[in-house]
């Protein structure tokens, strides 16, 4: 595609003068070596034996009239397809319609994609043009405005973490012009039919970078095995890749739990992972992510885990009521099977148990339910519940009392209408011998459990036989009479067990059977609760309100769980959509709850797939940085420059001089040093794209640093990736240095930079953040370490150098709560007065920087009060974890080479006591941060001198 | 080993003797071969006991030897060896073709001539001999300590060494690529001077063997050019001839001179000519 154009194109006239060096190269024969020899004497009157004088052979002219060649066309400044640039220029009175997929494929380079577009409008700005930029996801077409409006909202523009189908109804309204399609690549419903809206109303450039878009299903748990399936949308080659199960451990720091790495085979789109877990680690799982080596994360690799994996919670009716001996009670051997892999709730009537939003209700031989009661636990059923009920003594007799009415409606929280008072078999009254187990239906929940051969059963409810008795029977004896029978109800499950839950009917309790099968119908509760657009929200004639959905926590595109500061109300209908597997902007992949039930969505479902789009035939997507405007100079000179040196190499090879020892050698080097010159030229043309890759390599980091930072008192900071930034807060960090050296005992090391991906951060006591609004977000693994830093002492003091300005809207402070986000700081609170800040070396009342904003530190307990006869509460008795403020502390701080202080503080004398201040809280700072609450409790001093006085 | 290549160590103690870098490598080259006193073989002044001989009437009575006497009636002389000194006189070529080396890490022809003449110097002063350089106003040295003083005058050699005292010995050391006649005439004057001694031809690897190759333009000394081939291999052949010629024609000349004649080349080892030196000039005695 694309001719190939020059810039400079006279320039090429120069090749009409090849000729002319052809003939005069052929003139020339090579020069001869000059060899001094004093033997020369002898040489005289000897003859050659050619006598004709030689010529420069043809080889050899034929290279250098291609190096010529090849320097004229190269600083003629060749570049490949030109003719988009001209094109756009010719078509500059069209308006420019730019559409861009926003879905969650896109957000892992959506970066590029925003500088594409950038230089797109770039050049309309140049031109004049009109444009409008539609983003898929938005639910109005977007109007034409001028290039440079477009520019400014384009950096507010982000991705979304859902997929959709285009919505052509939105997207017909588009105006109409040239369009460039800036496409993720993935197959998507409508996207033929948007193509030949486009086509039909202009041109259509289709824009789609070159990379393979990954995603991750949702689990599912299988037995103790979570499974989960990774996909491609395109099939490659062979791709590592690392599933890591992140959460909280015991000791509340989120981390990843599990990594297993796994890997797509050649050619395949999809894998199976199967993660298998112990219960307690899959308990704390909160999402899974699907990492690549060296690729952004997009919210389609990120599969939250709700409620799927957590632990159950079991809610035990009518429990510690009688008085009996334990071993008798009706839920001792429950209590025994349940606690280790559920989360037991205790509640003394039905309407508690529903109230704690259980996933599974118990009642042991709990005969009769109240009327209002009863509609509670079947609406909750309903929504997603197991009840699970089992016999016993007094529902037996319950049912025999109820036996004599003919018509007795079907008890709706029994999965069977039972006769009578059951029976017993075994017993010393009766015939026939206890009764054992039959084996488990391979279909049902119970499929492949072992049954000892000791379980028996002594006595039982019976069922009364009924078409559908079969169907819901889960287990039976080996005489046909059901144990297990099970009733759909809703979205949940009424379970009932013939028999008791203690040991009086069946040693069934009695045996690891119980447990198993336990473990297995509470697993099988429905993870998903259903969501029933219509009557969500209507107040039923019961008289109990379904609670609305609220939006804890969202999922940003690049796959970072947002928490909401204020949970959101989500419209019912689009939860239901979302759950079916279809995200929308009401219901976006995040975590929602119900106050009973807690709901995730995911970018994902669970069948889902990925494939890559079908363009129409003739259409060819390009992308812009590859086959398009694509500068060749520095090839053809590079290739010129190889044909310079081949052609050294030939003129020694001809002139003998290559045959010495010493010239070979220098020959080789010189054509090494010529091989390797266009890689260097090839770098310099690729070095746009690893910019990000240098940037990450910008201090080298070496144990030697770590070594010296362990050994003394190291203030640090965090390298942002921008020099100018890096460079002033080394130097604040120098004149703080140099402050503490000079007033107090901390004499610390220079200061050093490091960058959080690969430096050690333990050894530094206070890390310094400047934020800028440019720098790259750490990735999960240096989030994790942060957190460790944090939670072991570590203090970052982030600061927005924005004075506060904006009402934390700024670029900087956007940026600060994205890279804050991950961190789980706790609430925070503007210093208060009485914060051993103020006090743990200087007595200071402000924290100057630069500027004079408020700083925030973790917020004062809410118990705390002022203790009697002392000026202040006492607060924090930890350090707090950060400091945030935007009063460019280290702008105030930064010092030159000489000492002299770098940038101006306010004006004249005023503006130098507020750097003399802004220095103190750095003093105060490292005071606070090398020694705690010392100074805090520095004011028991007097009393415990008065107390050794008497 | 190179006198352009000295050891610091060996820098050092020449530095602190006060002699050039090489003296000491001459010093070095002449430890390598042992010689003893080399007596004139009959009754002389010398150290070295040479015979008994009765006493003649006229002999001092100190010359007696006592011991000898006491074991008969007669009375002994006890003779020592007449050990008379020769003189030798070296003769490096200046010839500004000496200073070739075809490989900056070599030594020069020079260098090695030069090498070459203070071992031999050496050599010559610790057997007792006087050792003369051609172009010299002092007499010739005597004694090895004297030795370093006289290095100026190696460089002092005249173009073509003159006045050499009769009968006595001479050492020439030249690339032997000047006109042959000039040659001829100076062993013929050595001859005719009754002085006998040994021609050394030292030469270049690169004159011994023309590893040249391609179009090639020769210059001389001076940097003039003297000669242009297109295809320099192809006069390696013509010219090893006529070098051996010249070898030959010189040799020939030293034979008819009664002079001994060797061909060194300065990528051998140097103690090799010295040894072959020593006992060319022994066998000729």
């Amino acid at each position: 595609m694309g001719a190939l154009g020059f810039t400079a194109p006279w320039l090429l006239l120069g090749l009409v003068a090849l000729p002319l060096l052809w003939w005069f190269l052929r003139a020339v024969p090579p020069a001869p070596v000059r060899q001094k020899f004093p033997a020369v004497v002898l040489l005289f009157g000897l003859k050659d034996q050619q006598i004709e004088a030689q010529k420069t052979p043809w080889w050899l002219i034929l290279i250098r009239l291609l190096a010529a060649a090849g320097l004229i066309i190269g600083f003629a400044g060749p570049v490949l397809s030109p003719e988009d640039t001209s094109e756009r220029a010719r078509q500059s009175d069209k308006p420019l319609i730019v559409l861009i997929d926003s879905y969650w494929p896109a957000a892992s380079d959506w970066s590029i994609r925003v500088e594409e577009v950038d230089n797109l409008l770039q050049q309309a700005q140049q031109g004049g043009r009109v444009v409008a930029i539609q983003q898929a996801h938005f639910k109005e077409a977007a109007q034409l405005a001028p290039a440079s409006i477009w520019r400014e909202r384009l950096a507010a523009m982000s991705p979304v973490a859902w997929d959709a189908p285009y919505d052509l109804g939105v997207l017909q309204h588009l105006p109409e012009g040239e369009s460039i399609w800036l496409s993720d690549g993935v197959k998507r419903d409508g996207r033929r039919e948007l193509y030949a809206l486009r086509e039909a109303v202009g041109e259509v450039a289709i824009w789609q970078p070159d990379r393979i878009v990954f995603g991750l299903t949702p689990p599912v748990l299988e037995g103790q095995d979570v499974e989960l399936r990774a996909l491609r949308h395109r099939a490659g080659p062979a791709q590592d890749m690392v599933v890591a199960g992140y959460g909280r451990d015991p000791a509340g720091q989120l981390r990843a739990l599990v990594e297993e790495p796994a890997e797509f085979a050649i050619g395949t789109t999809e894998k199976d992972i199967v993660l298998n877990l112990p219960p307690e680690l899959r308990h704390r799982v909160q999402w899974l992510e699907l990492a690549i080596g060296g690729q952004a994360r997009s919210a389609g690799q990120v599969a939250l885990v709700g409620e799927s994996l957590t632990r159950r919670r079991v809610a035990l009716v009518g429990a510690g009521e009688s008085e009996t001996l334990a071993l008798l009670s009706p839920d001792h051997f429950l209590r025994a099977a349940l606690a280790p892999s559920t989360e037991i709730v205790e509640a003394r009537g039905i309407g508690d148990a529903v109230r704690a939003s259980p996933h599974v209700v118990v009642m042991p031989d709990v005969p009769d339910i109240s009327e209002p009661d009863q509609r509670a636990l079947a609406k909750w059923v309903a929504e997603g519940g197991l009840l699970l009920r089992f016999a016993g003594p007094r529902l037996a007799a319950a049912q025999a009392d109820q036996a004599g009415i003919v018509d007795a409606v079907e008890d709706i929280l029994l999965p069977v209408r039972l006769r009578g008072r059951g029976r017993a078999v075994g017993g010393a009254m009766s015939w026939g011998a206890p009764q054992l187990l039959a084996p488990f239906p391979t279909d049902g929940p119970f499929s492949g459990l072992e049954i000892p051969e000791e379980v028996s059963v002594v006595r039982q409810v019976l069922a009364e036989p009924g078409p559908e008795l079969a169907e819901r029977t889960l287990a039976r004896l080996v005489d046909g009479t059901p144990l297990v029978t099970r009733k759909l109800l809703g979205s949940g499950q009424v379970v009932l067990v013939h028999v008791g839950a203690n040991a009086e009917w069946s040693n069934l309790v009695l045996s690891g059977l119980f447990v198993e099968m336990l473990l297995r119908l509470t697993e099988a509760t429905l993870a998903t609760p259903s969501i029933d657009p219509e009557n969500g929200l209507q107040t039923e004639d019961t008289g109990v309100v379904s609670a609305p959905w609220l939006r804890d926590a969202q999922l940003s595109a690049q796959g970072a769980l947002v928490r909401e500061t204020s949970p959101l109300s989500t419209p019912l209908n689009a939860l239901a959509d979302a759950v079916n597997g279809q995200p929308s902007a009401d219901a976006p992949p995040g975590i929602y709850s119900n106050g009973t039930r807690q709901l995730v969505i995911n970018s994902l479902h669970i069948g889902a797939t990925l494939s890559p789009t079908n363009w129409p035939r003739q259409v060819v997507p390009v992308w812009q940085d590859k086959p398009t405007v694509r500068d060749l100079s520095g090839w053809v000179l590079g290739a010129a420059l190889a044909l310079v040196l081949l052609d050294i190499a030939g003129t020694l090879w001809i002139s003998g001089r290559l045959r010495s020892g010493q010239a070979a050698r220098a020959g080789f080097v010189i054509v090494a040093l010529g091989l390797a010159a266009p890689e260097a030229g090839v770098a310099q043309v690729a070095d746009g794209q690893n910019e990000d890759a240098a940037d990450q390599s910008v201090s080298p980091s070496v144990p030697d640093q770590v070594m010296a930072a362990a050994a003394e008192v190291t203030l640090a900071h965090v390298l942002t990736g921008d020099p100018e930034l890096d460079a002033l807060a080394r130097a604040g960090l120098t004149g703080l240095s140099l402050s503490l050296s000079r007033r107090s005992s901390v004499e610390p090391a220079p200061p050093v930079g490091v960058a959080l991906e690969q430096d050690d951060l333990s050894v530094f006591p206070l890390l310094y953040w400047p934020v800028s609004a440019t720098q790259p977000l750490p990735s999960s693994q240096a989030y994790e370490r942060l957190a460790t830093y944090l939670a072991t002492g570590g203090l970052i003091l982030f600061d927005t150098r924005d004075a506060g300005a904006g009402g934390g809207n700024s670029a900087e402070s956007r940026k600060l709560q994205l890279l804050a986000a991950p961190l789980s700081l706790p609430p925070l609170d503007p210093i208060p007065s009485d914060h051993v800040l103020t006090r743990a070396f200087y007595l200071i009342d402000t924290f100057p920087g630069r500027y004079n904003g408020t700083a925030w530190a973790e917020a004062a307990p809410p118990g705390a009060a002022a203790a009697e006869g002392v000026p202040f509460r006492l607060l924090n008795d930890g350090v707090t974890p950060v400091i945030i403020g935007g009063n460019d502390w280290a702008g105030a701080w930064a010092v030159r080479e000489d000492g002299r202080p770098m940038l101006p503080v306010g004006r004249g004398n005023a503006g130098e006591r507020q750097r003399e201040l802004s220095l103190r809280f750095g003093v105060n700072l490292v005071m606070h941060v090398l020694t705690g609450n010392y100074k805090s409790d520095q004011v028991h001093v007097p009393a415990l001198l008065q107390r050794l006085g008497q | 080993m190179t006198p352009t290549a000295p050891s610091v160590l060996s820098r050092a103690a020449a530095t602190a003797q006060g002699l050039p870098p090489l003296m000491v490598a001459a010093r070095h080259l002449a430890d390598t071969v042992q010689l003893g006193d080399h007596g004139r073989r009959r009754a002389g002044q010398g150290d070295a006991f040479w015979q008994f001989r009765p006493a003649q009437p006229g002999d001092p009575a100190h010359r007696i030897d006592w011991r000898r006497s006491a074991r008969s009636d007669q009375a002994f002389i006890r003779d020592r060896e007449w050990q008379a000194a020769q003189t030798v006189m070296i003769w490096c070529d200046p010839a500004r073709s000496m200073a070739f080396s075809s490989d900056p890490s070599r030594a020069s022809k020079s260098d090695r001539a030069k090498l070459l003449a203070l071992a031999a110097a050496l050599l010559f002063l610790r057997a007792g001999e006087r050792v003369g350089f051609p172009g010299s106003d002092r007499p010739p040295l005597r004694g090895e300590h004297g030795l370093p003083s006289r290095l100026t005058d190696l460089d002092k050699a005249p173009p073509r060494p003159s006045g050499l005292p009769r009968r006595s010995r001479a050492l020439f050391l030249t690339d032997g690529l000047a006109d042959p006649k000039i040659y001829e005439h100076l062993l013929g004057d050595a001859a005719s001077s009754r002085i006998r001694g040994a021609f050394i031809q030292v030469l270049d690897p690169a004159e011994e063997r023309f590893p040249f190759a391609g179009r090639s333009l020769f210059l001389d000394m001076q940097g003039d050019p003297k000669f242009e081939t297109q295809e320099a291999a192809d006069l390696r052949a013509p010219y090893l001839e006529r070098l051996a010629g010249r070898k030959k024609a010189l040799a020939q000349m030293c034979r008819d001179a009664g002079w001994v004649y060797h061909c060194h080349d300065t990528i051998t080892s140097p103690s090799s000519v010295l040894l072959w030196l020593y006992h060319a000039l022994g066998a000729r005695r």
